[in-house]
């Protein structure tokens, strides 16, 4: 099983995901950067969270045009997994690999703290190791992580399950459309996802909720 | 050389909480009669080109792929 984290400028979550990728698959991730054209034969891409670009524009705008980000899509449609956390799932709307938009926070404010998601579709290959309506916890830390979706596209994406992750009941820290905390795309192999669940694998994190996201991942080509 | 200024403004019904933010903002500072506030983005772009058709059509493609966020907003484009 081998993974792959996409670098950009001004990602800061990156040794995070890789730390992460590294302790649960027990082979370090191989790296990409943005000017790269080519990514290696892996089973899954990352891309981290961060202020890409100073989240200059939209956050992820600029990224998304970047060449790399050419590369994650011609994977992506060969079926390869792809994960975006944070920024990351800015990047993938951003990029048009995954529906809709990221909208500023209703509160206006930076939101950094731990909350509750519900798995709402445990029959994806990022979440199979979890139980279908459980609950987990996860740290959120964006300023722009309010979903927003047309009307037909949030039809579809609850009607196809591809509502993977919803904010518990009373929990939602941005406004986002239905609760809505990460989705996938309609071949299932795309993920986007505004919590971190890398930064909850480990006792020393204080639980390993997110755990099972990466092992749900690492263990199907596995 | 053509000038031209893009205007980027949020589609109508899709939440604008900074807008909100400006409006509470104006009424408290005063300014009586103040409706709804909505926040945009102005690009102003010089093209090295001469035919304004084509010029015209680029800067759409601009807003398109890049500048506007088609999901959530709208753009216009004139030409100065």
């Amino acid at each position: 099983m081998k993974s792959a984290v996409v670098l950009l400028p001004g990602l800061n979550r990156d040794r995070d995901m890789i730390a992460a990728l590294t302790k649960i698959s027990g082979t370090p991730p191989v790296t990409v950067w943005q000017t790269d054209t080519e990514i290696p034969d892996v089973d899954l891409i990352t891309i981290p969270g961060g202020f890409s670009f100073g989240d200059y524009l939209r956050c992820g705008a600029i990224a998304a045009r970047m060449p790399v980000m050419r590369a994650v899509a011609e994977k992506a449609a060969k079926g390869v997994m792809v994960i975006g956390v944070c920024n990351g799932f800015q990047i993938l709307v951003e990029a048009g690999l995954l529906p809709g938009a990221l909208m500023r926070n209703t509160s206006l404010k930076f939101v950094c703290r731990q909350v509750k998601l519900q798995i709402t579709n445990a029959n994806t290959m990022f979440t199979r190791r979890y139980q279908p309506g459980q609950i987990i916890r996860s740290p959120v830390a964006h300023h722009d992580g309010n979903y927003f979706a047309d009307a037909e596209t949030l039809g579809r994406l609850e009607g196809e399950g591809q509502v993977v992750f919803r904010y518990a009941e009373g929990t939602n820290p941005n406004g986002s459309i239905n609760d809505i905390a990460g989705i996938i795309n309609g071949q299932g192999n795309v993920l986007g996802l505004m919590p971190h669940p890398e930064n909850l694998i480990e006792a020393a994190h204080g639980g390993s909720d997110g755990r099972a996201l990466f092992e749900s991942a690492l263990g199907i080509a596995a | 050389m053509i000038k031209a200024r893009i205007t980027v403004t949020l589609k109508n019904g899709v939440l604008d909480p900074q807008g909100k933010a400006i409006e509470h903002a104006l009424s408290g500072m005063g300014f009586d009669g103040v409706g709804q506030v909505r926040q945009g983005k102005v690009f102003d772009v010089e093209l090295a080109e001469s035919d304004k058709a084509k010029a015209e059509a680029d800067l759409k493609a601009m807003c398109d792929k890049l500048l506007a966020n088609t999901v959530i907003e709208n753009y216009s484009v004139a030409i100065t």
